[in-house]
């Protein structure tokens, strides 16, 4: 039966619902994770999981769900998975609540939904402030189920390290060592799903988790997978400034009300509550008043950090601005929001229910990850039972989740990212239960297994004996300082070309560096070496990548290349219009395409190639969240039509 | 001039060697938690008297205490570490590993246990398939605020760590593990399997081991009502038993 073993790797919710999908339909799994899958980096969602479950009455449907998500990531996503998610996610959340995920309720015993950013429909059902918790705990107690069943082997505290693929370059097992004992092992498995979330570390202090290190992701791609859209990644407007981590406050509390705004002079010194109304300066709401405060992430980052850092209106002139919830009841803030606000509080020692909170900024999500295919049916969605679906360009080698590049294009909605890794999870299985019923091939020799673990103990003895001057946590620091200041809210090429010399040092740094532990027992640091070799792996394409894409789209921004559209006073006929469209228009040829990085060994930068954008669906349109312009917009188009049918 | 905190650390090099204490001075940072000490040495790791040393060992992942990773014992308490405030502790900080529970390395304990005995009791939903079944039963928003509240445990061990009845020598299964218990009983479709999973919460380490000497319900830090919990199991478990008499 071993060779029906899937290895699944990474235990959040992508990698934990493809395990019981797996197991549903007969196979058997290997799960890896470097904590206990409990305690995955899942746990930290706080805000919700959408899906047009439409209880509200507001005529919400999954392909309104499907719009908002193409737009939201600016036309970067390939259609078919996205559609096909949006209409399966009722019935995920509705999966997922009868595998009793806490969710709140209404009065009549009903899922509760809630607003998030990007939409103008509750769709968002959530479980008090921890959805991920919540969500994942389900999925958990279900593969507990079939662990104890036997269908489900857990190596957790594990961390792997390596694929071990045959002579005709398919998937035949991993290696991984575990972190106790330090000692390594093959296993062999006919399929390989790396469902190992994001690489935020990167970026220093995120609000990711301290096991994002990207390191399988890393690992992975130095074997050939490709990564797709590495600059693509998310900036969280609302993170909370800390020693350790940034942490943040969901989106949720904007969705319940919550108020962004910055002293409307310059330079004042008043504390909060003595600022009257009027010289309160609710930015996002008057720039943007069909969306108000829920403005999609991206223009939110880049309107609080800009407040702060060009028009010079931070709080006390520091970067930060205020959160308001003060003007909501406490009973009601605590019935919605009691997880959330408790954190602000244990973390800030500040009640945010009487004092606005203070934010900023901060690394939150990546939309890119190792690039994922899909096979599609004669109506462009996915096809169901296809082997193809979620498989990278590397045979038997699936990935999901956080760590796919599949669903979000250039910028993720709020709550959206729990739906793609629980769908793709599901897919996922049904992708390997697929491939297990056609797979001719023969299962690993044994001395393969042997020689790719010997390999894995070679490298790592190497990083053990490593003896030099510099600290890599300190190298780390650096790495992270550099990628935030650099390559996050705004992108210029001249510090973009900047940033790939200091990475180049840091790499050279790392060289040098100690283990600073030669223990062979519960060794941190000496796996840090490796972690954050990764790391400056998966930097350098998030950089070049940056560097190579000329244009702004969703959450990657570069000012110097923008193409701002006219402000929502100018009249339809204005010929500003016109030429906005018709930049939009070349932009879209040169630059709707998905980046796909390759790892090349004989080179010390990635190969960036690009791919076309499957936009069979959905035309692509130029963002409007003022709520004007579409009208122009549809003159525009209709007077391009005609002209081309004369033509 | 510039600050510094004092720290003692347990350690430990393997599972097998002895503990022994270390000492060291990390410099004040506003804002600082246990981790961001725990951090900081390990960009410098100088023991007190200016002797290298390896960097400690502990375990951390979603540093916002909902993951339960980073449980260690800070001066004397069981506690997590990402939530524990420098400025709210008295110095030196003494950071010690989680005594229930084997050590792997330094404040690094296994808590396997906690997850064996969750598998042990059926800590979880019996659904028919994971296919498109439908909305789940319709439930009153009042048990949502009770079901959640217990569904927020993360086996951190907590409560575990502080019951007298919890030890190395026993298999009690432990208050969080009954909490679970009581949370699957909660659910509509989990209720239906209630007879089976009270069979082992009444089984060997089962709830009978509690001695009701309410620690637990003090040390959790998610404000489970431990208590009231295990003794709505009590309550399920006699009235199961009584339908199934009557049903005899
Ligand atoms: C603070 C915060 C709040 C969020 N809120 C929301 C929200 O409200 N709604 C929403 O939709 N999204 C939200 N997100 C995003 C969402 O939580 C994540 O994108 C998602 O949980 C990722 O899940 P995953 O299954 O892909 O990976 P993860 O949960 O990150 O799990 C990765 C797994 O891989 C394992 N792993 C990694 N590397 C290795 C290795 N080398 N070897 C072995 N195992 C490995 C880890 O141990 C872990 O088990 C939030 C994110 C953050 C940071
Ligand atoms: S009530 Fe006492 S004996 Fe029972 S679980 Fe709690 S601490 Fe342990
Ligand atoms: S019940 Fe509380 S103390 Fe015990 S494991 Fe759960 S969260 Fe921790
Ligand atoms: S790291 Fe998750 S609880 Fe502290």
């Amino acid at each position: 039966m071993s060779d029906k073993r899937v290895l699944i790797v990474g235990g959040g919710l992508a990698g934990l619902a493809a395990a019981m999908k797996a197991c549903e339909l007969g196979l058997e799994v290997d799960i890896f994770s470097m904590v206990h899958v409990k305690r995955s980096h899942s746990v930290c969602a706080q805000g919700g999981i959408n899906g047009a479950v439409n209880t509200k009455g507001e005529g919400d449907s999954p392909y309104i769900h499907f719009v908002d998500t193409i737009k939201g990531g600016d036309f970067l996503a390939d259609q078919p998975p996205v559609l096909s998610m949006c209409e399966a996610a009722p019935a995920v959340i509705n999966m997922m609540d009868r595998l009793g995920v806490t969710f709140n309720r209404t009065p009549e015993g009903l899922l509760d939904f809630r607003r998030f950013g990007g939409t103008l429909h509750h769709r968002t059902a959530f479980a008090g402030a921890s959805t991920g918790q919540q969500l994942l705990y389900s999925l958990d107690e279900q593969v507990r189920r079939w662990e104890a069943e036997g269908k489900v082997r857990k190596f957790e505290n594990w961390e792997f390290t390596r694929l071990i693929l045959d002579k005709d370059g398919k998937a035949v097992g991993i290696v991984a060592q575990d972190l106790s004992t330090m000692e390594f092992k093959s296993f062999p498995g006919f399929a390989v799903v790396l469902a190992t979330g994001g690489p935020g570390l990167m970026f220093g202090k995120t609000t990711n988790s301290t096991i994002n290190f990207g390191s399988a992701t890393a690992a992975a791609y130095k074997q050939g997978v490709w990564y797709g859209n590495p600059e693509m990644v998310q900036i969280h407007p609302t993170g909370i400034p800390g020693s350790d981590k940034l942490r943040l406050i969901s989106e949720s509390a904007r969705g319940e009300g919550g108020r962004v705004w910055v002293p409307r002079n310059k330079g004042d010194k008043r504390p909060w509550n003595e600022i009257p109304p009027a010289e309160r300066y609710y930015f996002l709401e008057e720039r943007y008043p069909l969306y108000g405060n829920l403005v999609p992430r991206d223009i939110a980052s880049r309107e609080i950090a800009l407040i702060c850092t060009k028009e010079g209106l931070g709080i006390g002139g520091r970067n930060a601005v205020y959160l308001d919830l003060t003007h909501r009841s406490e009973e009601y803030l605590l019935k919605k929001l009691g997880a959330i606000l408790d954190i602000y509080e244990k973390f800030r020692g500040v009640d945010p229910k009487k004092v606005p909170m203070e934010i900023y900024p901060a690394y939150h999500y990546s939309m890119g990850g190792l690039y994922a295919g899909y096979e599609t049916d004669e109506t462009g969605r996915l096809l169901k039972n296809s082997p193809a679906n979620q498989m990278t360009n590397i045979p038997g080698v699936y990935a999901i989740g956080e760590a796919d590049h599949q669903y979000h294009g250039a910028n993720r909605l709020g709550a959206n990212s729990l739906m793609s890794c629980i769908f793709a999870g599901l897919v996922c299985g049904e992708s390997v239960a697929a491939l297990a019923a056609n797979s001719k091939t023969a299962p690993a020799e044994s001395s393969l297994l042997e020689k790719e673990c010997k390999h894995e103990e070679e490298a790592y003895k190497k990083l053990l004996a490593q003896d030099g001057p510099e600290n890599p946590f300190v190298i780390h620091k650096e790495l992270g300082d550099a990628m935030s200041a650099f390559c996050l809210i705004e992108r210029h090429n001249d510090e973009l070309k900047q940033l790939q010399g200091m990475i180049d040092g840091f790499e050279a740094r790392l060289k040098k560096a100690s283990s600073l532990d030669k223990s062979g027992s519960g060794n941190m640091s000496a796996v840090f070496l490796r972690q954050l070799d990764g790391m400056i792996t998966m930097a350098k394409a998030v950089v070049d990548a940056a560097l190579l894409r000329d244009e702004c789209r969703g959450a990657h921004s570069k000012p110097a290349f923008d193409n701002p559209a006219p402000s929502k006073e100018t009249p339809i006929e204005d010929p500003a219009w016109t030429a906005y469209y018709e930049k939009f228009l070349a932009q879209t040829q040169t630059w709707l395409k998905t980046t796909v990085a390759k790892h090349d060994p004989s080179k010390s930068h990635p190969t960036i190639e690009y791919k076309e954008v499957d936009t069979r669906h959905l035309s692509p349109e130029p963002r409007d969240y003022t709520g004007v312009g579409k009208k122009a917009w549809k003159k525009f188009m209709d007077k391009r039509k005609a002209a081309e049918a004369k033509a | 001039m510039s600050k510094t905190v004092e720290v003692r650390i347990k350690r430990q090099d393997s599972p097998k060697s002895p503990a022994y204490w270390a000492e060291f001075a990390v410099a004040y940072e506003e804002g600082m938690n246990v981790i961001s000490l725990l951090q900081a040495i390990r960009r410098d790791p100088k023991d007190k008297s200016g002797k290298t040393v390896a960097p400690v060992t502990w375990e951390s992942s979603c540093l916002e205490e909902v993951c339960g990773a980073c449980t260690m014992v800070i001066n004397g308490q069981v506690r997590q570490a990402c939530t524990a405030l420098v400025d709210k502790l008295e110095q030196p900080v003494k950071l010690e590993p989680m005594s229930k529970f084997p050590v792997e390395r330094d404040l690094r304990v296994n808590r396997q246990r906690i997850f064996d005995n969750l598998k042990k009791i059926n800590a979880w939903v019996e659904v028919d398939g994971y296919h498109d079944l439908g909305p789940g039963p319709r439930q009153n928003p009042d048990d949502q605020t009770t079901t959640y509240k217990l569904s927020e445990c993360m086996s951190c061990g907590c409560c575990m760590e502080v019951c007298p009845q919890f030890t190395d020598i026993n298999d009690f299964i432990g208050a969080a593990v009954l909490g679970q218990a009581r949370l699957f009983n909660m659910h509509p479709t989990g209720a239906m399997q209630m007879p089976a999973r009270l069979d082992k919460v009444t089984g060997p380490g089962g709830i009978q081991d509690c001695g009701l000497a309410q620690q637990c319900v003090k040390a959790c830090p998610k404000h489970i009502p431990l208590v009231e919990t295990i003794g709505a199991l009590q309550r399920d478990i006699t009235l199961t038993q009584v339908l199934g008499a009557l049903k005899k």
